[in-house]
């Protein structure tokens, strides 16, 4: 195997890894806004695993495209990293990839300037995350013949069952939210049948309002 | 109040509104921030001591509902 | 001294009473005789005496050691001094929105003297530099609101036109970040604090929001001067001050009193009156005989652990139990909780239930300690001072009462009389629209 062919191969396993580490991501991102946790971890985990995952399918992103780059069998511009549709091979599926990756840059841009941008912009861009990672998955299924067949294909079926049922999760979650207004009434009705909490205890397993609204 | 020689002229202040009851302050910094029995944190409201001053500022990145603030001692 | 204004039932039927000229040092002050138009309020107390320039007035405001009469009595001048200082446009705004079901002296001072209040709006706009004014009532405008706004306006009286706003009929809602709120077209939430909305409020711009009786004192101090307005008062917490009061067998009246009168002038202590409160439902039970002596200010209350507060004050009947009425109040206060923090979400409903099986007759052993450890988890720990307020009545309930608690745990109760004597609202908001 040659140089170049190396880097195509990377390419191609540096993706497969982006795609993974995105999925997770996702999943975890709604993790952590429904005060989700992990078995046997603490929660500042869930936070911490969301963010440096994150960063880390950067990484790979970051490789995945310079090593598709340094490829020359087919000719793609650097530039086709993060302008969409500058690439002349397979322009479609390239140009979803380079815009979900703006997009992913948009988010952490924001999320490491956190404490100084103004709460409802930083969360209205994160939100982008649900158009994120469908364009980075149809850039998967479409850029390469790779995902299409085999145990590839039954590993990107499993990441977008995954992340449907993470975002199905998400919305019912949101349905039963108990509104601001009746959350009163809520921990009223909670208090009249409450069994005795015994002080000094750890947080108790009945859910408060605030739990049932997360 | 006065400033000892072991404390930062910092302290820190939780958004009641913001918070959510994550806990994640509460595990970064069990020495100044513990949990109440409906999840929500009890902060220590004096001075953050400096052998804290780090954790504390990787508590308020990591609150998840960013209701985490640490604030100069003459803002209030 | 005092003056005393029975409260009417309805508002056509206004009480006479012998008023005498606010041009002495004596009462009353605030409370003509009987409504006046415009005409008759300048005939009384001469033109509005606009300095010309902001920040004159601040100087006789702050020698006349004028506190906020809206409950909190912050020093008027270091708001006013605070908003003057701030950059580009500012706001004033009366707030009108008494919110406490138990307070009624906002209400009447805007019906028979309006034009005092809206003087102090605008001398107060101009102590600030402000380009906007605003009112804010939980009435919206009444006819007498409006025809005070029509008739300055065709005098030319007013050098801002003054915009009103509809409060909702929530306890939070003369808040005065949920006031701010309201008027930026929000809900009437509370906001957490800082930046204060005397920094940031209405539109971004530094607001000053006060009380409308604190605005009819500042008419008149800036007409008669503060050695006027300190003639009477202590000398720590000076001037007059409107008080709701309640006793037993007697209408609801607003007396305007000095501030430093003992309260047994205002209240009975008999034997038809088991205990006082004073300062509404954010303030506190005083166990009678024992707090027979004090006076009404603040430094006198404070050895209760008391405030004057928005002047509510109530002689509570011996025939009834207070007890059970406090559980009311707090199953009120905390039903009227923004729900926004969760110590104050969780802990007003249990503490309110906690006091209803006190009231009860077989509340468990429990309970006690419960709504103590509630107490102490819920103060300061808000965005507002709702909770604090809250647990302050609660604490006084349960000090004053405590003879009744033990009775209730017997399966007995004193009352005689089952009426329910402090007055409240009906109904528990239950959507966002209830806060709009």
């Amino acid at each position: 195997m040659n140089v170049t062919t190396a880097f195509w191969y990377a390419s191609r396993a540096t993706g497969i890894m982006a795609l993974l580490l995105l999925t997770a991501v996702l999943v975890l991102g709604i993790l952590v806004n429904r005060q989700g946790r992990l078995p046997g971890l603490p929660r500042f985990a869930v936070t911490s695993l969301h963010r440096n995952l994150s960063l880390l399918s950067v990484a790979f992103i970051l490789v995945h495209v310079i090593t598709a780059v340094l490829d020359t069998f087919v000719s793609i511009p650097i530039a086709a990293g993060v302008i969409p549709f500058a690439s002349g091979y397979e322009r479609l599926w390239l140009g979803l990839g380079a815009i979900s990756f703006d997009l992913m840059l948009a988010m952490i841009i924001t999320s490491l300037l956190r404490g100084r941008i103004n709460r409802i912009l930083w969360r209205a861009i994160h939100l982008l995350a649900y158009l994120s990672w469908p364009l980075a998955f149809a850039h998967s299924i479409g850029a390469s013949k790779d995902l299409q067949q085999g145990w590839l294909l039954g590993l990107s079926v499993a990441c977008a069952v995954g992340v449907a049922a993470a975002v199905a999760w998400r919305l019912a979650s949101a349905a039963r939210q108990v509104p601001r207004a009746a959350r009163v009434a809520t921990v009223f009705a909670e208090a009249k049948h409450a069994p005795e909490h015994v002080p000094g205890t750890a947080r108790p397993a009945r859910r408060t309002p605030e739990e049932v609204s997360r | 109040m006065a400033q000892t020689m072991q404390a930062t002229d910092q302290t820190l202040r939780v958004n009641p509104i913001n918070c959510t009851g994550h806990g994640v302050c509460a595990e970064l910094l069990p020495e100044l921030i513990s949990v109440d029995e409906w999840g929500y944190p009890i902060v220590d409201p004096r001075p953050v001591p400096w052998t804290l001053e780090r954790d504390a500022r990787r508590a308020v990145a990591a609150c998840p509902a960013l209701a985490l603030r640490l604030l100069r001692s003459s803002t209030s | 001294m005092t003056t005393t204004m029975p409260m009417p039932t309805n508002p056509a039927s206004e009480a006479s009473q012998a008023g005498r000229t606010t041009s002495t040092a004596g009462l009353p002050r605030l409370l003509p005789a009987a409504p006046e138009d415009l005409r008759g309020h300048l005939a009384r107390y001469g033109p509005v005496p606009f300095r010309g320039m902001p920040g004159l007035l601040i100087d006789d405001i702050e020698a006349s050691g004028l506190t906020g009469r809206g409950g909190a009595a912050f020093p008027v001048y270091r708001k006013l001094a605070i908003v003057a200082r701030g950059r580009g446009r500012k706001v004033v705004v009366a707030n009108g929105a008494e919110s406490e079901p138990a307070s009624r002296k906002d209400e009447l001072l805007l019906r028979i003297a309006p034009n005092l209040v809206l003087d102090g709006l605008q001398l107060a706009a101009e102590a600030v530099g402000a380009s906007e004014a605003h009112l804010y009532l939980h009435t919206g405008p009444t006819p007498a609101i409006g025809k005070a706004l029509a008739d300055r306006t065709a005098m030319g009286l007013d050098p801002l036109p003054v915009t009103i706003t509809q409060a909702p009929p929530r306890f939070l809602a003369g808040q005065e970040s949920a006031l701010v709120n309201r008027l930026n077209g929000r809900a009437a939430l509370p906001s957490f604090q800082p930046p204060r909305v005397t920094e940031r409020g209405l539109g971004g711009a530094p607001t000053l929001v006060q009380n409308v009786e604190t605005l009819a004192h500042l008419a008149l101090i800036a007409r008669y001067g503060p050695r006027w307005f300190r003639a009477v008062g202590t000398r720590a917490e000076p001037g007059s001050m409107l008080t709701t009061v309640y006793a037993p067998n007697r209408r609801c009246q607003i007396v305007e009193t000095e501030i430093g009168a003992p309260l047994r002038t205002l209240l009975s202590s008999e034997a038809d009156t088991q205990a006082w409160l004073i300062g509404g439902y954010h303030g506190s039970w005083l166990p009678m005989p024992d707090a027979v002596g004090l006076t009404l200010d603040n430094e006198s209350l404070r050895r209760f652990g008391a405030a004057a507060g928005a002047g509510v004050l109530v002689a509570f009947p011996a025939d009834r139990c207070g007890l059970a009425e406090s559980a009311r109040v707090v199953s009120y206060l905390a039903a009227e909780s923004a729900g926004q923090c969760g110590p104050c979400l969780n802990g007003l409903p249990r503490i309110a239930a906690g006091l209803a099986e006190l009231a009860g007759p077989s509340a468990r052993r429990q309970v006690r300690a419960d709504l103590e450890r509630w107490a102490g988890l819920v103060t300061g720990r808000g965005a507002c001072n709702h909770p604090d307020g809250t647990v302050r009545f609660v604490r006084s309930a349960l000090t004053v009462f405590a003879p009744e608690i033990s009775r209730h745990a017997r399966g007995h109760c004193s009352a005689t009389n089952r009426t329910p004597f402090l007055p409240l609202p009906d109904g528990m908001p239950t959507s966002d629209e209830d806060w709009s």
